[in-house]
């Protein structure tokens, strides 16, 4: 089954506390990346980047920020390839924005063309 | 005869199916109509030798038909390839128990805990949606579309039907012995029959899992409890552990739970249900051992870290006369919402001598006492002290 697993982060928190922790952690998403059953991945950029787009009688409105305004922050996704739910959900424990006041949300993939 | 039948296998006909179909919901539906099935003939033909097999056989049987007729269905069936012809049973071959597998399904932690006990009820227990929606005070509709969106999220999401491998295993057990117990305690105040649910559901577990203490340690500390029922509140006055009548026992049960804490307590690592029941098996003796209650209470709080054990701890301690010592324990708790932590610094200032003070204590806990019972016994107590001239000292 494939699951889309949506990172949450707070943009506020540092990635890391020294250069060097900093590099271990991005060493971290590169190797959950590199997993053979990962089949996608992104880092997304920071949320004052984002725009929202609502189309409104076929006009399309534009408004700045995300859709949910809320402290947590999209902040990238994987998307896997695995057995069942319990190694998807294996596979978003070791994400480290999970452990670093962030979290990972696990969905089901409903429909993907190959 | 089809109702006992209907009580003792249900749980392992519907394991056996959703283990072969991969769907909980077509495995219900399935073993509904196998069961319909044994209402309609069983009385005319006699009961087949073996039932459980029969019903098994008979369910699947249903189930290939079916996915034969509706080609659409092969489209909800994610897990599994349709199973062909050679697949179908016969009533004489030996059928897998599943059930550990589907306990652990319906007991995983991406489902709300009361779609867990929701789900256990119905898949373990076979209670009907109207029987568990009543169980838990809730409208027959609201559990129907709670079970429906769980056995959804089940499909959906690939909720393994599996027992989880070594490295989760121990969260994962704690999860099920968590939801065999809060169907316990539900039907601890009132219901029986919940609670009566709940100890298959603990003895099922038991054989499934003979090795794993904290299933037996809850099996026991829910035995231990239930036999205890009818002296517990005779006419509906709640009546305290030392002065119940022991005669209204059950004492089979509380045998039955000894045996099963000497087996649990005998293994290594013992966790906080064997100990747990281990101080109520103590608990049941003609003379208490109070030092050794506590010394189970040490044990407790450092397995769970909870104030609440710190409370019951608390008055293991004054039960061995160390009643300024209790009292001291008890104000050092940070519990002030706790019911029980008021009445029992109020039993323990009464005890001391200090009326003034056990009256308020005994007020605070009135104030957040909700069962009838308990707040009849506390206005009880409430009252002797009046009577004694707690409010003028």
């Amino acid at each position: 089954m494939q699951y889309a697993l949506m990172i949450y982060v707070d943009p506020t928190a540092p990635m890391g506390s020294s250069e060097d922790e900093t590099a271990a952690i991005t060493a971290e998403y590169m190797a959950i990346r590199e997993d053979p059953r990962c089949l996608d991945g992104a880092s997304l950029a920071p949320v004052e980047a984002v725009s929202t787009v609502r189309v409104q009688a076929g006009d399309a409105m534009v408004t700045d920020g995300p859709f949910a305004d809320t402290k947590e922050v999209l902040g990238g996704y994987y998307l896997v390839d695995v057995d069942d739910l319990d190694a998807a959900l294996e596979f978003a424990g070791r994400i480290p924005a999970a452990r670093m006041g962030g979290a990972v949300e696990v969905w089901p993939v409903a429909f993907r063309r190959e | 005869m089809i109702d006992q039948v209907f009580r003792e296998e249900w749980g392992r006909v519907l394991a056996s199916l959703v283990g072969f179909l991969g769907d909980v919901d077509l495995a219900e539906e399935a073993t509904q109509e196998a069961f319909a099935a044994a209402v309609e003939r069983w009385p005319s033909e006699g009961a087949p030798r073996n039932p459980g097999a029969w019903l098994t056989t008979t369910a699947r049987n249903r189930a290939i038909d079916r996915i034969r007729r509706d080609r659409v269905l092969r489209a909800k069936l994610p897990l599994v390839a349709v199973p062909e012809v050679d697949d179908v049973m016969t009533p004489d071959s030996t059928i897998p128990d599943e059930r550990l597998e589907l306990l652990f399904t319906c007991c995983h932690p991406a489902l709300s805990l009361e779609a867990q006990v929701a789900l256990t009820l119905r898949a373990l227990g076979g209670l009907s949606t109207e029987e568990i929606a009543r169980a838990f005070l809730v409208p027959a509709e609201t559990m129907k579309r709670r079970l429906s969106r769980a056995k959804n999220k089940i499909r959906t999401a690939g909720v393994p039907f599996r027992v989880p491998p070594d490295h989760v295993l121990p969260e994962r057990l704690s999860a099920v012995l968590g939801v065999i117990y809060l169907i316990y305690n539900q039907g601890y105040a009132a219901r029986d029959d919940l609670a009566s649910e709940a100890i298959s559901l603990g003895r099922v577990l038991v054989s499934l899992m003979p090795d794993e203490p904290e299933a037996s340690g809850l099996l026991a500390l829910m035995l231990c409890h239930h036999a205890r029922r009818e002296a517990r509140a005779p006419g509906g006055e709640l009546v305290r552990l030392e002065e119940q009548d022991r005669s209204r026992w059950d004492h089979a049960m509380i045998a039955e739970g000894r045996d099963l804490v000497d087996r649990a307590l005998g293994r290594p690592s013992r966790g906080p249900y064997a100990v747990q029941a281990a101080i109520a098996v103590l608990q049941t003796e003609p003379e208490i051992d109070w030092p050794q209650v506590v010394a189970l209470y040490d044990e407790l709080v450092l397995l769970t870290g909870s104030p609440v054990v710190r409370l019951n701890r608390a008055a293991a301690v004054a039960a061995t006369g160390a009643t300024e010592r209790a009292l001291a324990i008890v104000d050092g708790l940070e519990l002030d919402g706790y019911q029980y932590l008021h009445s029992t610094r109020a039993e323990l200032l009464r005890r001391l001598d200090r009326p003034a003070e056990a009256l308020a204590a005994y007020r605070s806990a009135l104030e957040l006492a909700a069962a009838e019972h308990e707040r009849r016994f506390l206005q009880q107590r409430i009252a002797e002290l009046l009577e004694a001239g707690a409010e003028s000292s």
